[in-house]
């Protein structure tokens, strides 16, 4: 055991050990958490149901998905925290390695290499990249959690190398809105290891130039288009603009109580694209109003703050790290695409957490939830284990 | 505490952790603050305006064109049709290759490169998107097998059932009724967009462009829910099309089939007109065309070849042609005469052959070499005298010439619903100083005594003279339209005042020596057609010179071009007691009116007068 380990074990006593463990610490979940995920999966599926115009096929799927989200969640929980501590490194390395797998053999559409195909069967299909969003913090929150806080130069400059080389590999394939979540949640960590403010200033100061590389010699053309016709959707109504106008007609026309179940006009008449995808939002807020969509975000809220909890009340820095950056990437997810969706941001192909169709994104965020129940759970076991 | 200080502070840990989570959590309410203000807006400041916008995305006004009114005779036969047509169309935005799709489809039928240049010409001028553009018009039943059994390969592909004009009795009819056509950019810039959304065509000329407003009908609408890719899922609500209204003309098939072949293989133009009600019963110019050719838009060859045929076959003679009267006015000049108090019909002059203004060398010939010798009115009248014609012009001078001449509707448009028609030309002082500007000659006045010179005259208003001659100066205006199946929007002008005579014996007086023009063994026309006439037949033959002659020459048919042989000209009324057909003929370049046009003017008034007489016999001899 390292010393590092040994000092940690310290802050034990200044946390809540006295508390007799219950019936789902025993089970390594979290009651209030799984709850609020039942709930949203629940909605989710019934959204889906209308945003996919009742597609037996994609309901189906989509059941498939989440029942192996919430098995996956229910397994990593059952891992002890220090357990994705010693292992951070070498998922990373791994991870890195499908990234580049992904870049050399990698399939996809629309001129974007996003998949992976497992070996002997075609038909399964991942995105590395999806993968990273979790390993990201991991490995960050692994990192940092060997220095001291505030992070001295040295760490964040280590940690911006740790966070660079999968975020660059990401934007190549090119996936921006990924590569943004994936850096968002190493960052996360690091402003949550209490990143000192010259830096933080530092680099906005630096993000001018950089955003002005990013769009001379980074961004694609069609990346720079979504960024324009976020500016400007009317002048491109019948092309990029498309997205933007009628899922904002969608989720106005919905009003405050909405048109109701199944009889969203917009993404029946097939005016809203990718309606049970990354705009699904769009069609809950056309078809349950404004009311529809403050319930959707009260059980987010449900969730984020119950994570802030987790994390706060977590008695090791990497766990304190890990389920702080977990749950902020969450909500980022929530914001990006409420954001984009409703005309606030560019469009940058984030989907709905747990309510858009995709089964990689659904398995690795309810594998998040299992490493913030595990994070949680295992406070009690730790105590035992001195 | 330094960098280098790698001694960990739990405390100082816990509590940078806890300031930014907290820090953390505050921007998660500042955002999620910042969501739901954009949802508010959206959802509730800018509800109206976006579910305003939602439903125009869904709900299309699709336009039901209306049928357009039919337009029967005067019997009740039909001129105007509308037949159901197929056409091949193309919707842009619900097929990937257009080009492709073009190419593949004249490959199962054919379809000719004039037809897909016209196919483009057209998708360039659409109105709205999704709007079905035609690329084959026409289709026969085969082809529209053939496309049916092809269905599944082309998507945006249809067969569109249309309704289009179709004009059963073709040639005869083409001039007066007219036809339509496509709505040509000029048009389109006109017209109001509303009343003619979802129309292909609109009346071009004759009746169907005169009554276009009420033939028209009112378009009707379906307001149709659509997908994003303009597919109807289903209908909302629909306003149905009232259709045009049915037009029933004065005219006479048969009268005006027998004019149209007692002018065939001529070029000229015949107008018969019932006086008692100005009604047109026969409006024919020869050649013709086939009406049905316009309808769907006339292929470039066909049409070139017959703007530019010699014979101008798309010209209408009968209301846009202009010819000098000639003799056909000595009947208005006569009551002209006697109304103004020139002459006294006892008064005689002596026609050596020519009349000769006093200190003029020039010659005015009378038409008979050699002269008629001592004639009065009536006799300048029926055999067509020159002579006496020329006196009494310079006598009565241009000013009441041009007046009088007026009066019987020369020089002014006439018919109230041709809608094309020339208003010719009876020249006056006036005119002749504004438009040539220089000052009007006596010889002048002279030639426009016989007609000739520069006055021009349709055969719609020979026509028309000769009706207000058989009404003694009743006015009463020509027109096509009888009846209407409903009310009819289309404003006619008002009819000239009646001509109004200090003597009603001069009426008589002019009755008497058109009379004379046929039955009298002397007239101009008794030769040709007065011999075994059956009814009371008024008349005056005309033959208006094409090409001066000199002085010292004749006029000799053999000598000269065929189209510089003069015009043969013919009016006439029938039966003179009870008048019930007026009537003018033109041939033109047909040679002398007796001998060209009155036997043609015969043919018709028999056609329309004698199974008449034959039932009124027959009606008399009934026992009672």
């Amino acid at each position: 055991m390292s010393p590092e380990y040994v000092r940690q074990l310290s802050s034990v006593t200044h946390g809540q050990l006295s508390k007799p463990p219950g019936f789902w610490f025993k089970l390594h979940l979290d009651p209030i958490l799984l709850g609020a995920l039942l709930l949203l999966t629940a909605g989710g599926l019934f959204i889906l149901f209308s945003a996919s115009g009742q597609s037996e096929s994609i309901m189906t799927r989509q059941s498939i998905y989440l029942a192996i989200g919430f098995v996956v969640m229910a397994l990593f929980a059952q891992v002890p925290p220090r357990i994705f501590c010693r292992w951070a490194p070498w998922v990373y390395l791994i991870g890195l390695a499908l990234l580049v797998a992904v870049l050399l053999f990698g399939t996809g559409a629309k001129g974007a290499q996003r998949w992976i195909a497992v070996p002997g069967m075609s038909s399964v299909r991942f995105q590395p990249s999806e993968i990273m969003k979790l390993v990201m913090p991991i490995v960050v929150a692994w990192f940092l959690s060997k220095h001291i806080v505030p992070p001295s130069f040295r760490a964040v400059i280590g940690t911006l190398l740790l966070v660079a080389i999968p975020v660059g590999l990401i934007a190549k394939q090119p996936d921006l809105g990924t590569s943004l979540l994936v850096a968002a949640a190493g960052f996360f960590v690091l402003l949550l290891a209490g990143l000192r403010w010259r830096f933080i200033f530092g680099a906005v100061m630096l993000a001018v130039p950089a955003v002005y590389v990013m769009w001379h010699f980074v961004m694609r053309e069609y990346q720079k288009q979504r960024v324009l016709t976020f500016l400007e959707p009317e002048k491109d109504p019948w092309g990029a603009g498309w997205n933007i106008i009628q899922s904002k007609v969608a989720i106005g026309s919905g009003g405050i109580h909405g048109k109701g179940w199944l009889a969203g006009t917009q993404s029946h008449l097939d005016f809203l694209p990718e309606s049970h995808t990354d705009f699904i939002i769009a069609v809950l807020a056309e078809e349950f109003g404004l009311i529809g969509v403050v319930l959707l975000l009260c059980i987010y809220a449900v969730i984020i703050t119950r994570g802030l909890i987790i994390s706060a009340k977590a008695q090791t820095l990497f766990g304190k790290l890990l389920a702080g950056s977990v749950t902020l990437t969450f909500f980022v997810y929530i914001f990006v695409n409420i954001g984009m969706v409703s005309g606030l941001l560019p469009v940058v192909g984030v989907p709905l957490p747990l309510v858009s169709r995709g089964g990689t994104s659904i398995v690795t965020l309810m594998a998040g939830f299992g490493i913030l129940m595990s994070i949680h759970t295992h406070r009690t076991l730790l105590g035992r284990t001195t | 505490m330094n960098d280098r200080d790698t001694l960990k502070d739990h405390r100082r840990e816990v509590k940078i952790f806890k300031n930014r989570i907290v820090l953390a959590a505050f921007c998660l309410v500042l955002l999620t603050g910042l969501l739901l203000s954009r949802l508010f807006v959206l959802q509730v400041v800018q509800y109206k305006e976006l579910s305003t916008k939602s439903d125009e995305n869904r709900i299309h006004l699709k336009p039901i064109p209306p049928t357009r009114g039919l337009i029967y005779d005067t019997h009740g036969i039909l001129l105007a049709d509308n037949k159901p047509s197929f056409n091949l169309s193309l919707i842009k935005e619900r097929i990937k290759d257009l080009d492709a799709t073009v190419r593949d489809l004249a490959t199962l039928i054919n379809i000719s490169e004039e037809e897909i240049q016209g196919f483009y010409k057209r998708l360039r001028k659409r109105r709205a998107p999704y709007e079905p553009v035609p690329l084959k018009h026409g289709l026969t039943e085969e082809e529209i097998a053939i496309i049916s059994v092809n269905e599944q390969r082309f998507t945006g592909v249809e067969i569109e059932a249309q309704l289009v004009r179709f004009y059963p009795q073709a040639e005869p009819f083409a001039h007066a009724v007219g036809y339509v056509g496509k709505i040509n950019e000029r048009e389109l810039k006109q017209l109001d967009p509303q009343k003619y959304s979802g129309m292909r065509s609109i009346g071009k000329i004759g009746v169907e462009r005169f009554y276009e407003e009420d033939l028209l009908g009112q378009v009707g609408y379906q307001e149709v829910e659509t997908n994003a890719r303009g597919r109807v899922l289903r209908v909302l609500n629909q306003q149905d099309p009232q259709p045009g209204v049915n037009l029933t003309l004065y005219l006479d098939s048969y009268l005006q089939q027998v004019s149209y072949e007692a002018l065939a293989g001529k070029r000229g133009a015949i107008v018969a007109i019932e006086p008692k009600t100005g009604g047109i019963l026969a409006m024919v110019s020869q050649p013709a065309y086939d009406p049905n050719l316009f309808v769907s838009g006339i292929p470039y060859k066909t049409y070139s070849a017959l703007r530019d045929h010699p014979d101008r076959p798309l010209y209408n003679r009968a209301s846009l042609g202009e010819y000098p009267p000639a003799s056909t006015i000595k009947p208005m000049l006569a009551l002209a005469a006697l109304d103004l108090g020139v002459r006294e019909p006892s008064y005689k002059i002596f026609d050596p052959g020519y009349y000769k203004l006093p200190n003029k060398p020039r010659l005015y010939r009378n038409w008979k070499r050699g002269g008629h010798g001592w004639v009065n009115l009536e006799r300048a009248v029926y055999v067509s005298n020159d002579t006496y014609f020329y006196d009494l012009a310079l006598n009565m001078g241009i000013d009441d010439l041009h007046d009088y001449l007026t009066k019987f509707g020369l020089g002014i448009r006439t018919a109230m619903d041709v809608a094309e028609q020339r208003p010719g030309l009876i020249p006056s002082r006036e005119w002749k100083e504004g438009v040539k500007g220089v000052p009007w000659f006596p010889g002048e006045t002279l030639i426009s005594g016989i007609g000739q010179g520069y006055m021009l005259s349709t055969p719609l208003q020979l026509a028309t003279a000769t009706a207000v001659i058989a009404n003694r100066g009743k006015w009463i205006q020509p027109k096509l339209l009888k009846s209407a199946s409903g009310e009819i929007k289309r404003e006619l002008p008002t009819a000239p005042k009646s001509i109004e005579v200090s003597n009603p014996a001069y009426w008589d007086f002019v009755n008497e020596s058109m009379r004379k023009v046929v039955h009298d063994p002397r007239g101009t026309a008794n030769y040709r057609i007065g011999k075994d006439l059956q009814y009371t037949m008024a008349g005056k033959t005309g033959t208006a010179q094409v090409v001066g002659i000199k002085q010292n020459e004749r006029y000799d048919a053999k000598k000269l071009k065929k189209i510089h042989h003069d015009h043969g000209l013919f009016i006439a009324f029938a039966p003179i007691e009870n008048p019930q057909i007026a009537i003018a003929v033109i041939v033109e370049n047909g040679g002398g009116g007796s001998s060209a046009a009155a036997p043609v003017a015969r043919k018709v008034l028999d056609a329309y007068l004698l199974p008449k007489l034959a039932e009124q016999r027959l009606a008399v001899s009934k026992p009672e």
